[in-house]
């Protein structure tokens, strides 16, 4: 075994160790603040075996955009609105565990199975190294234009109902109330935005 | 890696050819050579901090026309060195409602991604860490990993001030974020490549003359102003604004934690300004280029000598290019006032984004018309 595979497989291993363990943290730490930046570590490791696997491009792209903007905005908006809530306790709350835990189970169990049955072509193709970035962008604009150009269009519909829900001052009534906007804006209660952490 | 054959003083493979020749393995070589670049461009990066605490100190003493650090060494230059023993000496204080693991880890993790983006900086034709083809992209990648850090630190410190500075940081550096990848994309329009090495080599054809500052003008001010937003300094401090905020994500710090992110943004800072003349100030390039002066005295470029003397003459440039836009930094930063937080976000989206816009699609024009200067 050359030095190079077997520094490929102790970053393997140690990318899918921290993958797993940050994964199942999100899934199960009662803290959100804590899940949302161990989502930012599952994150980077996911780059991390990309890098592995050759794709240098993808794994930058996976840093910019799932790190840098999607983790970025969740952690914002927990932060944001920070508040303490004392919820009401859900009535069967181990049954409903337990039946989660089972669905999940049996959803691993079943890609298991489909990941040792599967005849994997192995060794895949070479991999096209730094051709990369031109090969995607040729993929871009000939057989993947049409999804791309609708993603964009997506993307678009999701911000414009997302200005239209933060600026209700641009529809003459709220659209949910169906009251007029300022008014409701002056009935409003003024609740704090951040949590009073000062000790009392 | 990409292969590279153009001339240059390449040590990587003087080094490993010269260790094969002991009797080691080609992979034996090569591991020894890895952390080479990687310690010495470390070492380069602190003490590039340290002449920039200095550089700080005395022009704004200059600035406000006091004399500034005088009895530590000659004109103080070992001022920075004792302001970083008094760092390393202070009591590491947790604060007893704070998030102790968020604590420790968020100033980590503001400094490492600016770290590890010094593997792209190339000081000459082989002179970096590692020619990655996606350069300039992968600093672009790592540089989103830093608001992370400061939400983490700013909401493990339990402070209000703390809570809103990290909120104030990230939110900042989402938005300059995006200018800032779009002026990029212009430049990496013309050099047809992302790796740095390569947009270097598309500006070394006439000397000063091909530099990407004369076919980019405005997109050279966006990316320093974004750059400067980035790296958090005034006129875009907002985050740790003193009289706003106490000091922001920092307020609750000291001792080396504090030193880590004063840390990370001098050397964010440098990196920058490296950055910088990497795109658009020709990085290693002499204003004249040097195959041309070695030609007018008569010297053959491949000689050991003349490449040792065409390398030292990049990495100099390359420094001294940096520290004169470290130079403008520090004096726009003791002469500007600072702007207000609604200011800083309309600069941002309302007028920085669309003038990069156009200057990416005029970019684009100009390269489909005029393919031999804009690199078609």
């Amino acid at each position: 075994m050359t030095i190079a595979s077997t520094a490929q497989l102790i970053c393997f291993a140690a990318l899918s160790a921290t993958l797993v363990l940050g994964a199942l943290g999100v899934v199960l730490l009662p803290n959100i603040v804590y899940s949302a930046f161990l989502l930012g570590g599952v994150f980077l490791s996911v780059a991390g075996l990309y890098l592995l696997l050759n794709a240098s491009f993808v794994a930058a792209a996976q840093v910019l955009v799932y790190v840098g903007a999607v983790n970025v905005l969740i952690l914002f908006a927990i932060m944001l609105v920070n508040k303490k809530e004392t919820l009401a306790a859900i009535p069967g709350l181990p049954l409903r565990r337990l039946l989660s835990g089972a669905v999940c189970g049996g959803l691993f169990v079943l890609l298991i199975r489909v990941a040792f049955t599967t005849d994997w072509a192995l060794p895949g193709p070479l991999p096209v190294g730094e051709e990369a970035t031109i090969r995607i962008g040729e993929h871009l604009f000939s057989d993947y234009l049409l999804p791309f150009e609708l993603a964009s269009v997506l993307l678009l519909m999701s911000m414009i109902g997302a200005i239209v829900l933060a600026r209700r001052d641009v529809l003459s009534s709220d659209v949910i109330t169906g009251e007029s906007v300022d008014q409701g804006l002056i009935e409003k209660s003024r609740s704090p935005l951040l949590l009073d952490k000062a000790p009392r | 890696m990409v292969t590279n054959t153009a001339p240059g003083l390449d040590l990587e493979a003087s080094f490993e050819q010269a260790l094969e020749g002991l009797g080691l393995s080609p992979g034996a070589a090569h591991l020894l050579w890895l952390p080479l670049p990687m310690v010495l461009v470390l070492v380069a990066a602190v003490v590039g901090v340290l002449v920039n605490v200095w550089l700080e100190r005395k022009i704004s003493a200059a600035v406000q026309q006091r004399i500034g650090p005088e009895y530590a060494g000659a004109l103080g230059v070992l001022q920075p060195i004792a302001d970083g023993m008094k760092l390393v000496f202070k009591e590491d204080i947790i604060p007893a409602k704070a998030d102790g693991l968020l604590f420790t880890l968020g100033p980590v993790l503001v400094l490492i991604p600016v770290i590890l983006s010094w593997l792209v900086v190339p000081f000459g034709q082989h002179l970096l860490i590692s020619n990655v083809g996606i350069g300039i992209f992968l600093w672009i990648s790592l540089s989103s990993i830093q608001p992370i850090g400061l939400l983490m630190s700013g909401y493990a410190s339990n402070n209000k001030y703390s809570l809103l500075g990290g909120l104030r940081a990230a939110a900042q550096s989402i938005s300059y974020e995006i200018p800032l990848a779009l002026a990029v994309l212009a430049v990496v329009m013309m050099s047809n490549s992302l790796s740095t090495v390569d947009i270097v080599d598309q500006q070394t054809g006439a000397g000063i003359l091909s530099w990407n500052i004369w076919r980019q003008p405005v997109g050279f001010v966006i990316f320093w102003i974004c750059a400067l937003a980035e790296c958090e300094r005034l006129p875009f401090d907002l985050p740790e604004a003193e009289e706003e905020l106490v000091a922001g994500y920092q307020t609750e710090y000291s001792g080396m934690k504090f030193a880590l992110f004063y840390l990370g943004s001098y050397i964010n800072l440098v990196l920058s300004a490296l950055l910088v003349s990497v795109l658009y100030l020709g990085g290693w390039g002499f204003p004249i280029p040097v195959e041309w002066l070695a030609g007018w005295l008569g010297q053959p470029i491949d000689a050991p000598l003349v490449q040792l003397i065409t390398g030292s003459v990049g990495i100099v440039m390359t420094v001294l290019k940096a520290y004169l836009l470290v130079f403008l930094a520090i004096l726009l930063r003791w002469t500007t006032p600072r702007v207000r937080i609604d200011q800083l976000l309309d600069l941002g989206w309302k007028f920085l984004l669309p003038i990069a816009l156009v200057n990416l699609l005029i970019t684009a024009a100009l390269k489909l018309a005029f393919p031999v200067a804009f690199g078609g």
